[in-house]
């Protein structure tokens, strides 16, 4: 499951012997594939790219023009909007809050879809049928008791608040994948473990958690994408305290406060974008097959 | 101590007794129990408190509540924002859905050539923008579709499509169309990495045993694949159906909602209502937005759960005649 993905595309370049018969219309249809794919493509990332280019331009030059590299590279943008974005510390927030709630999320579905695909027990039955009805329940449904509550526990002085309320959204896709995983294992392993003088914890923490490996870098890279992301609680749990805003938070914020200096919204938000970016091309290989891990099932 | 698993072998007929059941299944309970709570505070309990808070008159965390009954409902009702951002979230959902399933499908189709070299560069490419984080990207494409020389319109002008530049986002005729296009770009490779995972399952045997029978390429995508896929379509959908709800960051920093509201889905809506226009402390009514959070949930679990009853009695019927 782990190689699949890449390994088919990287076998299409073997030539098989038995196909070079259809070799001639193939390779004029890849040429017009080629032909109309690479031109999307540089589209696709433009918007990046042109960010980035107008991130080193002055102000004033950002619109003046479809040149993407710039005569002078104005990097005093980049350090005015570190400066003045506070994103050194909305990096770190953003690092711990998704650290923390990735974490989260693989530990609480995981034990959750172990028991739920595994054991049968009293109760089983409506805890499924509530799970289903949240799969779709609205985020901004619930956003003012979250806020609510966070406020009346206390939780809304540090990251702690944001990192429970998000840990404590149904992640319900996640835990159907671990469900299917362990309900598919063979029962010996637990007779062996049981053999073996394991309890009923012991076995899953030494002998199931283990085995789903596959399934947990599937839950880190879904959840990594979906805290990284997240706006709506950070947002309103940060509305009066901005030193604990997110990334996201804090270059919205940082664009309502400075609405016309496109060219440091430019580098703020380069700044915040190229590090995924970066780490998103060197473990691609992951996230393709987390991503796909989801449908896999 | 292995009690727990045995439960399940007990044979149907002869249960024992629900007290010694729940009690064999303890360390069940023990190990979801983190879950259980965190789900229950943060997903279970907001969406009753939701109900609760609903009836009341309120204006801020801190205020008091005023008990109103059902006023907030009847008032929701002729309030013509919260139906136009109610249909609009539905519209977004309905237009954006296809469109993105069809097209990243189509891509994942030509990508998943075995011949195709270049195909993980394309697919690493189209994939970016879902790595990157919504509220800022949005931010960025609002520069990029800005009417003032922002570069689309630079290009659209250069090429001599458009006389004068349009104003993507700041026209209403134009905004939700803009808004969905984005939308589309920045999520589309996630669907299409679904599709992928789906396509790589059908064996390429298949295909080749249909080139030797003389099957063209369009014959083949609806021979072998279209129906192989069925069953991933299905996950597929679902996922980015739900995904596709939950819009807030997307629309919130791309547009405010603006032009004069209208791109203001629900959840813009309910923010509005409950937090002030600009997150100010001035114009919160937070019993309102709760109702108003209470007929969206309300309706969107009504459509899924008809699709879902839809769903089991098309796999009910299939059984039945195959």
């Amino acid at each position: 499951m782990t190689t699949q993905l890449l390994d088919r595309q990287q076998a299409g370049a073997v030539p098989v012997r038995r196909r070079s018969r259809w070799r001639r219309p193939g390779s004029i249809r890849r040429l017009i594939t080629y032909v109309i794919l690479t031109p999307i493509c540089l589209v696709w990332i433009y918007p990046f790219v042109w960010m980035m280019s107008a991130s080193v331009k002055p102000n004033g030059k950002v619109f003046a023009g479809l040149g993407l590299i710039p005569t002078h590279w104005y990097f005093s943008n980049w350090t005015e909007a570190w400066e003045q974005a506070h994103i050194g510390r909305y990096f770190i927030n953003t690092v711990i809050v998704t650290l923390s709630a990735v974490a989260i999320v693989v530990l609480t579905t995981a034990t959750m879809g172990y028991v739920l695909g595994r054991f049968s027990f009293p109760g089983k039955k409506p805890i499924v049928v509530l799970l289903a009805a949240l799969v779709f329940l609205p985020q901004g449904y619930t956003i003012i008791p979250i806020f609510d509550l966070i406020t009346t526990l206390h939780l809304d002085g540090n990251l702690f608040g944001i990192i429970l309320a998000e840990s404590g959204a149904a992640h319900i896709i996640q835990l159907l994948l671990f469900a299917g995983y362990f309900r598919q294992l063979p029962r010996e392993l637990e007779e062996s473990a049981t053999v073996d003088g394991a309890g009923f914890f012991r076995t899953f923490f030494q002998i199931f958690l283990p085995l789903s490996k596959p399934v947990i870098a599937t839950v880190v890279i879904i959840q990594f994408i979906a805290s990284w992301n997240d706006f709506l609680i950070p947002l309103v749990l940060t509305l009066s305290r901005p030193n604990l805003r997110t990334l996201a938070v804090g270059i919205y914020t940082f664009q309502g406060e400075n609405l016309t200096n496109y060219s440091d919204m430019a580098a703020a938000s380069t700044i915040s974008l190229l590090p995924v970016i970066i780490v998103f091309l060197f473990l691609q290989r992951y996230f393709v097959e987390g991503i796909a891990g989801a449908v896999k099932q | 101590m292995q009690i727990a698993w045995t439960a399940e072998r007990t044979p149907r007929g002869t249960k024992k007794p629900l007290r010694t059941r729940i009690w064999d299944a303890r360390y069940c309970y023990v190990l979801m129990a983190p879950g259980l709570v965190l789900i229950g505070m943060f997903s279970v309990y907001p969406m009753i408190a939701s109900w609760y808070y609903s009836f009341f008159d309120w204006s801020g965390i801190s205020q008091a509540k005023y008990f109103i009954g059902w006023r907030n409902f009847s008032e929701l009702v002729h309030d013509s924002f919260f139906w136009h951002a109610f249909w609009r979230s539905a519209w977004f959902m309905l237009v954006s859905t296809p469109v993105e399933l069809v097209l990243s499908l189509l891509v994942a189709i030509v990508l998943n050539e075995r011949a195709l070299k270049l195909a993980p560069i394309y697919r690493t490419l189209l994939f970016i923008p879902v790595v990157t984080t919504t509220a800022i990207v949005s931010i960025v494409m609002s520069f990029v579709f800005a009417a003032f020389n922002g570069p689309v319109n630079q290009v659209l002008q250069g090429v001599g499509i458009v006389k004068s530049p349009v104003d993507f986002l700041g026209d209403h005729h134009t905004v939700m169309w803009t808004a969905i296009g984005i939308f589309v770009w920045k999520w589309f490779g996630q669907p299409m990495i679904y599709w992928l995972a789906g396509l790589q399952t059908i064996p390429q045997e298949l295909y080749e045993a249909a080139r030797v029978d003389g099957a063209r390429w369009w014959r083949q995508v609806f021979s072998i694949t279209a129906p192989l896929l069925k069953p991933f379509a299905i996950i597929i959908t679902l996922i980015v159906a739900v995904g596709n709800l939950q819009v807030f960051a997307f629309m919130q920093a791309l547009t405010n909602g603006g032009p004069f509201f209208s791109s203001e889905v629900m959840e813009l809506y309910i923010y509005r209502m409950a937090f002030g226009a600009s997150g100010s402390a001035a114009a919160q009514r937070l019993g309102y937005a709760s109702a108003a959070g209470v007929l969206f949930g309300v309706a969107v679990m009504l459509v899924a759960g008809l699709q879902a009853l839809a769903l089991r009695r098309v796999r009910a019927d299939r059984a039945e005649t195959s």
